[in-house]
């Protein structure tokens, strides 16, 4: 029986084993490449979308567990690539190889829409779900501080 | 090799478009055309100017993160006088035209700064002349500057793009003159990344996101054991998985294995997931073969038994027998560093498509396409010239994509099926099956004088040699391994002696970011410490005591072979006066000296390597369990010219989180032949939580080449660690990863404090 969600807006409907995860629905059924593969466990977080509005690891999530909900990944999470966490990624140029940082975005940007104002505890709570390999943390950190208007 | 490439006008009416299928990145250099009215002129293979005023810029090296699709357009558009807006970079595919493709040793700005900078001039003066021709006027008279051709006199100027046509007339001038520095106008200077927008967006393209029409997934079950072949399958469950079509053994594995498949049996599916899930389902029965007795534990006795014997000599320096026997004191110390996986957050991943020619075309996360071009016709009885690699971005490399492996199970399975294939390897398979970076024992022994000087020094260093993978006969460390952080040892220590100890291979042995510099320089910066402290000495100005006055060491003045990264010494020395100022920058940055909370320690270390010399103090805090947390490191880089300070900055911040994680975390270990290990839960490396508070950086300002950049920041970021522990609790640790020995000690302490007590 298929099963039916959004992504990035656009309804779904894929006749596919309810137990496959979405992160393989969105990259080889629905075709968007921008989440990412990288342990298939939950422990690395470059899967991360977001599922009515909650981040999630998507390489671990049954895609039955989406139905009737509304997914988001990296390609839909603004219309032009400037939701104000790319914006700072962008300005302090994070990114070295690039792989982990659609699921690095999509859980800064979760966190800020939950927490506005993070602290540095606060944020490492949130963000330590994800790993980046290349090291880039410390950038990370700083372009969160300024996508929610602090000073970095 | 110069790699640099003159076309002709002639030649360069034959470059013809390849056709690429356009499907991940545009392949062609050059475009068919009439020699009348042109439509372009490529100077180059790395320059194709266009007449619609784009500079279009051929990125030859792969991306992995050190940001060379930013950094190598720097150079060319500098040279060119090109506006940074009008240039268009395109990544090269695999092609011996591009000369050394190779993205690997730190290289690509140090081993082809000159060839690149050669690419922009060459342009630059090409269009000088096409403006001199048109106008009638002396070239000496006309200037390039920002995307146009000027004669200041007369105030009249053409853009690039319209003097194309002339340009095509002319000859690639053999002989160019470089840009005065003083007007660099993009070297030197922080230029955002290229790919920010589409790293930002999920826009990037890396080797896992490549569609072909009809595509499988492939999934491969590999032998557990390094060597190991399929004795039986039974793939009617596998078969039975829906969305699984074919199921298809490989071909065995070779010895040495080199770049070659490693064999198993892999299974077909219209998507990851059910190849993944049919893979489940295989019953595989394996003949494990003699790796199969492999057992860490037992391996790492036979290196440090064998580092307490007499090597063979590498360097020798005096008669080290002779200074212990009148030492003051002397001190002995064994290193061990275990087995390290790369750990991409992309795992391998490469996809093949066969044409009707018979030719096959690959879409890889590589390192290095020209060595796919050769695995994969050796595989596949075609020529190379056969054999087409389209490079995608790299989640991540670190020597890992280096090796053809991936892409030649691709392309065997592309022309075994008849179909194009993707194969994606999972995180274990990443961590199960590498090309892991070598273990090593190292035995260190110093003489002290009644001051406190070392009067001698015996490193013998012990490891199964990355030649095990190539050959047969590779059975201890080659020269160009201990030239990686042993033989260039820059101290003033008068009586010196370096050996080696042969250890066989049991797995497949790779090169990893900074090979073996991380074991050397842990080993070397750790006994400096150790020897500072038996001084009574600070350690910062112990090893500018060991540095000792400037001067340029050779190794080969000791008897020893010493390639220096491929490099003259002449122009890229080890400079004892430049080391001395990193120690002495990076000391300062980090307020050495300052008074410490309880707990805390300042640990420092210096290492030259790929020709850049990185200092790094790292502040740790130890808190009242025991743990260790690494709150702030301090980086001090001398790597002579550099292009794009930024991204030099970020791949020092990124050494300290990779350099952080080999020390506290990183450990592959094997038993009954099996690695242990599998995903980020038994491979841990550094997340958030447990990153510094600030990685502070200084790039030294020295008028000197380019040294390397994605590999110098990664060696001395553990012995900073090591020796800031030590600084903090009066432990010495001699043995990677520091979390495994500060844990035993926790237990050892632990009934003391009442936390535990056994039953």
């Amino acid at each position: 029986m298929a099963i039916e969600f959004t992504l990035n807006g656009e309804p779904q409907s894929h006749d596919v084993d309810p137990q496959m995860p979405l992160l393989w629905v969105i990259r080889d059924i629905a075709g968007l490449t921008g989440t990412k593969y990288g342990c298939g466990k939950a422990l690395c977080g470059s899967c991360t979308v977001h599922v009515d509005g909650n981040p999630v690891r998507s390489c671990a999530f049954p895609v039955s567990a989406a139905a009737g909900m509304s997914v988001t990944t990296i390609e839909g999470l603004s219309a032009n690539g400037d939701h104000p966490v790319q914006e700072a990624w962008r300005e302090l140029n994070v990114p070295q190889c690039g792989y982990c940082q659609s699921g690095q975005i999509m859980t800064a940007a979760a966190l800020l829409e939950r927490n506005p104002n993070p602290s540095e505890a606060e944020i490492a709570t949130a963000m330590s779900g994800n790993i980046c390999r290349c090291g880039t943390y410390t950038r990370i950190r700083k372009a969160i501080y300024r996508a929610a208007g602090g000073e970095s | 090799m110069s790699g640099f490439e003159k076309l002709s006008r002639r030649e360069f009416l034959q470059t013809t478009g390849i056709a690429s299928g356009g499907l991940v990145f545009a392949m062609t250099l050059g475009y068919p055309r009439s020699a009348a009215g042109a439509s372009n002129v490529a100077p180059s293979v790395y320059v194709n100017i266009r007449d619609d005023d784009v500079v279009e810029i051929y990125c030859h090296r792969s991306e992995m993160g050190q940001g060379i699709r930013t950094s190598l357009p720097q150079v060319i558009a500098d040279e060119l006088e090109a506006d940074w807006d009008r240039i268009e970079l395109l990544q090269a595919p695999g092609d011996a035209k591009y000369g050394d493709q190779n993205t690997d040793g730190s290289t690509s700005i140090r081993k082809h700064f000159d060839l690149l900078r050669t690419a922009g001039a060459s342009a630059r003066e090409m269009l000088i002349a096409a403006a001199a021709m048109e106008w009638g006027m002396p070239a000496a008279e006309l200037v390039a500057r920002n995307h146009a051709i000027h004669h200041e006199a007369s105030g009249r100027s053409a853009a690039y793009g319209d003097l194309v046509a002339s340009a095509a007339e002319l000859e690639v001038p053999e002989d160019v003159t470089f840009k005065d520095p003083a007007d660099y106008r993009y070297i030197g200077k922080p230029m955002d990344l290229i790919d920010g927008v589409a790293m930002t967006t999920g826009a990037g393209i890396y080797g896992t996101d490549t569609v072909l029409p009809g595509m499988l997934y492939a999934s491969v079950e590999r032998c557990p054991v390094f060597g190991g072949t399929v004795k039986s399958v039974d793939d009617a469950k596998a078969l039975k998985v829906a969305g699984v079509e074919q199921v298809v053994q490989m071909p065995d594995g070779t010895s040495p294995p080199g770049y070659n498949p490693l064999g198993g049996v892999a299974v077909l599916a219209s998507n990851t997931w059910s190849a993944e899930q049919g893979r489940k389902a295989l019953a595989i029965e394996w003949e494990t073969g003699l790796n199969a007795e492999y057992d860490s534990a037992s391996y790492r006795q036979q290196l440090v038994d064998t580092s307490h014997k007499e090597g063979k000599t590498v360097m020798n320096r005096g008669d080290v027998n002779a200074a212990f026997g009148t030492a003051d004191r002397v001190i002995e110390a064994d290193y061990y560093a275990p087995h390290l996986s790369h750990a991409p957050m992309e795992p391998p991943a490469a996809s093949a498509m066969m044409h009707e020619d018979g030719s096959v075309e690959i879409w890889a996360a590589t390192q290095d396409p020209q060595s796919i071009q050769g695995t994969v016709a050796a595989l596949l009885g075609i020529d190379k010239t056969q054999v087409k690699i389209n490079v995608t971005l790299l989640g991540g490399a670190f020597g890992r994509k280096s090796k053809a492996d991936f892409s030649a199970e691709a392309a065997w399975l592309a022309k075994k099926t008849g179909k194009p294939v993707k194969v994606s390897w999972s995180r274990e398979d990443d961590i199960r099956h590498g090309y892991y970076h070598t273990v090593s024992a190292q035995y260190l022994k110093g003489a002290l004088d009644d001051e406190g000087n070392t009067t001698a020094w015996l490193h013998r260093s012990v490891f199964p040699s990355i030649g095990s993978t190539f050959s047969a006969e590779a059975t201890g460390p080659a020269n160009f391994e201990l030239g990686l952080g042993m033989i260039d040892n820059p101290y003033a220590v008068p009586n010196m002696r370096l050996e080696s100890g042969d250890a066989k291979a049991h797995v497949r042995i790779g090169w990893l970011r900074s090979v073996c510099n991380i074991y050397h320089a842990f080993a070397v910066c750790s006994f400096a410490d150790e020897l500072a402290h038996e001084a009574a000495a600070d350690p910062r100005d112990y090893l500018l005591r060991l540095a000792g006055s400037p001067r340029k060491v050779n190794p080969a003045d000791d008897g020893a072979e010493y390639s220096n990264y491929g490099q003259s010494l002449d122009v890229h020395p080890i400079d004892t006066a430049r080391y001395a100022a990193v120690i002495r920058k990076v000391s300062d940055m980090a307020g050495w000296g300052r008074n410490l909370p309880d707990g805390h320690g300042l640990g420092i270390s210096v290492h030259r390597s790929f020709l850049s010399t990185v200092g790094a103090v790292a502040e740790v805090r130890v808190d009242g369990e025991g743990k260790l947390h690494v709150e702030e490191l301090w980086i001090a880089i001398d790597a002579g010219l550099v292009v794009n300070p930024d991204r030099v900055a970020a791949q020092m911040e990124g050494a300290g989180i990779f350099g952080m994680s080999l020390a506290l975390h990183g450990e592959i270990t094997a038993k009954d032949g099996v690695i242990e290990q599998g995903n980020y839960d038994t491979y841990p490396v550094i997340r958030m939580s447990e990153a510094p508070k600030a990685i502070n950086v200084h790039i030294m300002d020295v008028d000197a080449p380019p040294g390397g950049v994605g590999e110098p920041g990664v060696p001395p970021v553990a012995p900073a660690i090591v020796n800031a522990y030590f600084a903090a609790t009066g432990k010495r640790v001699r043995e990677l990863p520091l979390k495994k020995a500060a844990s035993a000690w926790l237990l050892q302490c632990a009934p003391s404090t009442g936390g535990r007590s056994s039953a």
